[in-house]
């Protein structure tokens, strides 16, 4: 691997987070008056007085540097991101921000990298058998069926899961982590797993069925490629075994381009599927961002954003970096 | 995060000879419609907006207003859907409502589209420093969850105006369609009527609109889809959140109502599946028509879906 190939999509990796820090920078200052003013004011709106509201602005003025120039509040600000310091919440001060982040993450990614992980399995195989020849028409109806789903958001499903299996067949609890109540006896408590996993069921359901369809649709598309290649006639004329043929012939090509997306669905992770874990009251990345939303919590609206932004590059540098070993056939610099 | 599930446009194998100038555009328009994904993608979403459109007439907007009848009232005769807890017609809701959504989606769609296919030509067509910057711009524009900085945008900019939420996701709405179009033009500059046209004496904007735009018209409607369905996701999201207009009738809005409202757990069910089913539609038929342009535009893949 080439030493220019890798300082470009160290580059490429640097000006994500950079762009998205900036835009994280510039927006709330693009309104009228202060950011911390304005925090102040919609709380006003919203809650009445806020007690020493002059106090707290200019203490908040101070803590952010808000009345130097802008550009040496922009290097204060890369200076801080850059040593992960994202600052404090305004609903849980004296929290900070870091912190709110690190207590929903274990939740978010056993939830989602799991689910990922399933659908990619689920998917890759459903969408390369869907246009196998041998598949039985009944398999092949299913598939398409599932695949059908794809453009379905999965908070849509949720929404369905949990008012027919949770709330009229009462199969499964409708939110939260765990029943009311209960209390980790520390240690390896089996109960207690058993108890998260079961109430992980119908949000990790939501996701899985919602989000097979995009694998087993992009599949399929390398899978139509892959069967016109020569290389599978050459296979054929061989009288190479079919199941021979399918998996290392044609599945394992087809499915190279997939990593790709895999890595970014993994980079997404953190950022939990929001709405589905607002659905599900589970405690999570969304759901603290709904609730710094609902509090105007913005440097915790902004740190979650920016701890996302940067598993995504990392899941793209990563990637960037890794196929060219998977896949022989790619160039590492483009012309 | 959410993501707009479209597939990927693949790159078809492209006529040698310019087949769209010479076939003419009715001949296209007929052997399209010959693809039933698309007919029925299309049927259902036009369906939806003159459902939605021509019910506005009829349908008194007053209905819409909290405490305008019953609240938490069951489906009747009076009342097609029943009411929310503050007394809103869902029915009249649904209808004031899915308009407003699909005109979010039209309007970050065109916007989106429009900047593609204008960037993505040309960055396609003379490559070199403009391609590096469109393309590395793009990629990053792709990368950035653009749900999370909308959210951020929205929560500090209050978005108060239906126009003004689908101004802001049009922010996102345009790198899609510019890498479409990019890699589409790099592999139309390279056939063998487009050194024909120049000998023959047209510059570049004329080859540019007469010669590469008819040919990329499969893939200007897929990206086009694509990034209306996107938008319509976007808006939701962000109502969802609680962080879109308020006042403005639409999908998401009925749907964030239901689930601050508890619907589901008070059995409310007309007051959740009617927004439920309504953007289930809208996303099916979107993708139906993806598809089929897809297929279109790529024979190999039409073939196997025979």
């Amino acid at each position: 691997m080439s030493v220019r190939y890798i300082i470009r999509r160290l580059g490429i990796f640097f000006l994500i987070i950079w762009v998205a820090s900036t835009l994280n920078f510039i927006i709330p200052r693009l309104g009228p008056g202060d950011p911390m003013a304005a925090i102040i004011g919609q709380m006003e709106v919203q809650g009445g007085k806020v007690e020493n509201s002059a106090q707290i602005i200019e203490l908040f003025r101070e803590r952010f540097g808000l009345d130097d120039p802008l550009y040496v509040q922009y290097f204060k600000y890369l200076g801080a991101l850059s040593r992960l310091d994202l600052g404090y919440s305004i609903a849980y001060f004296p929290a900070r921000v870091t912190d709110i982040v690190a207590n929903a993450l274990p939740y978010t990614i056993g939830l989602l990298a799991v689910t990922t992980l399933i659908t990619f399995t689920l998917g890759v195989f459903a969408g390369a058998l869907l246009v196998w020849h041998a598949t039985p028409r009944a398999a092949r109806m299913v598939i398409t069926f599932f695949m059908m789903l794809a453009p379905i958001p999965y908070y849509l499903l949720a929404i369905i899961f949990v008012s027919v299996l949770a709330f009229s067949l009462g199969l499964f609890p409708y939110s939260g982590l765990v029943s009311v109540g209960r209390i980790s006896k520390g240690g390896f408590d089996l109960g207690y797993i058993l108890d998260i996993i079961y109430h992980s069921t119908l949000p990790a359901l939501s996701i899985i069925i919602a989000g097979v369809g995009g694998w087993i649709l992009g599949m399929r598309g390398m899978m139509v490629t892959v069967l016109g290649e020569d290389y599978l006639t050459l296979a054929e004329a061989k009288g190479l075994r079919e199941r021979r043929i399918f998996f290392f012939y044609a599945m394992r090509n087809a499915m190279l381009p997939q990593f790709t997306g895999l890595a970014i669905s993994l980079g997404y992770v953190v950022s939990g599927a929001t709405i589905v874990e607002l659905i599900f009251s589970y405690p999570g990345m969304g759901y603290r961002l709904f609730q710094a939303i609902n509090t105007n919590d913005f440097p915790v609206i902004q740190g979650i954003t920016f701890f996302l932004v940067v598993s995504i590059a990392v899941a793209i540098l990563v990637i960037d970096l890794i196929y060219p070993r998977l896949d022989p056939r790619i160039t590492y610099n483009r012309r | 995060m959410t993501t707009a599930v479209v597939p990927e446009t693949s790159t078809g194998t492209l006529p040698e000879t310019n087949v769209v100038a010479n076939r003419g555009v009715w001949h296209t328009v007929r052997y399209w419609l010959g693809n039933w994904k698309l007919t029925i993608g299309l049927i259902l979403i036009i369906g939806l907006t003159a459902f939605s459109i021509i019910g506005s007439f009829l349908v008194d907007f007053d209905r819409t207003r909290v405490a305008s009848g019953p609240f938490n009232a069951a489906p009747s005769a009076e009342y097609l859907f029943g009411t929310d807890n503050v007394g809103r017609d869902i029915w009249a809701l649904m209808i004031h409502g899915i308009y407003p959504s699909l005109k979010v989606g039209l309007i970050a769609g065109v916007i989106g589209t429009a900047v593609g296919v204008v960037l993505g030509i040309t960055a396609g067509y003379y490559g070199g420093t403009v391609d590096a910057v469109v393309s590395t711009t793009a990629d990053i524009f792709l990368t950035i969850p653009s749900l999370l900085i909308l959210i951020v945008l929205a929560s500090y900019v209050r978005t108060t105006t239906i126009e003004f939420t689908a101004l802001v996701i049009a922010i996102f709405a345009w790198a899609g369609p510019t890498r479409l179009m990019r890699s589409q033009t790099l592999s139309l500059r390279e056939r063998a009527f487009i050194p024909l046209a120049k000998l023959s004496g047209q510059g570049d904007f004329e080859i540019a609109i007469r010669q590469i735009l008819p040919n990329l018209l499969p893939y200007i409607m897929a990206g086009f889809v694509g990034a209306v369905s996107g938008a319509i996701l976007a808006l939701v999201g962000i109502q969802i959140l609680g962080l879109g207009p308020l006042f403005t009738p639409n999908l998401g809005m009925i749907l964030q109502a239901a689930y601050q409202g508890a619907a589901i757990f008070r059995g409310m069910w007309w007051w959740w599946l009617p927004p439920t089913v309504a953007l289930m539609i809208i996303f099916i038929s979107l993708f139906l028509i993806s598809i089929a342009l897809d297929e279109l535009a790529n024979p190999r893949l039409r073939e196997r879906a025979k």
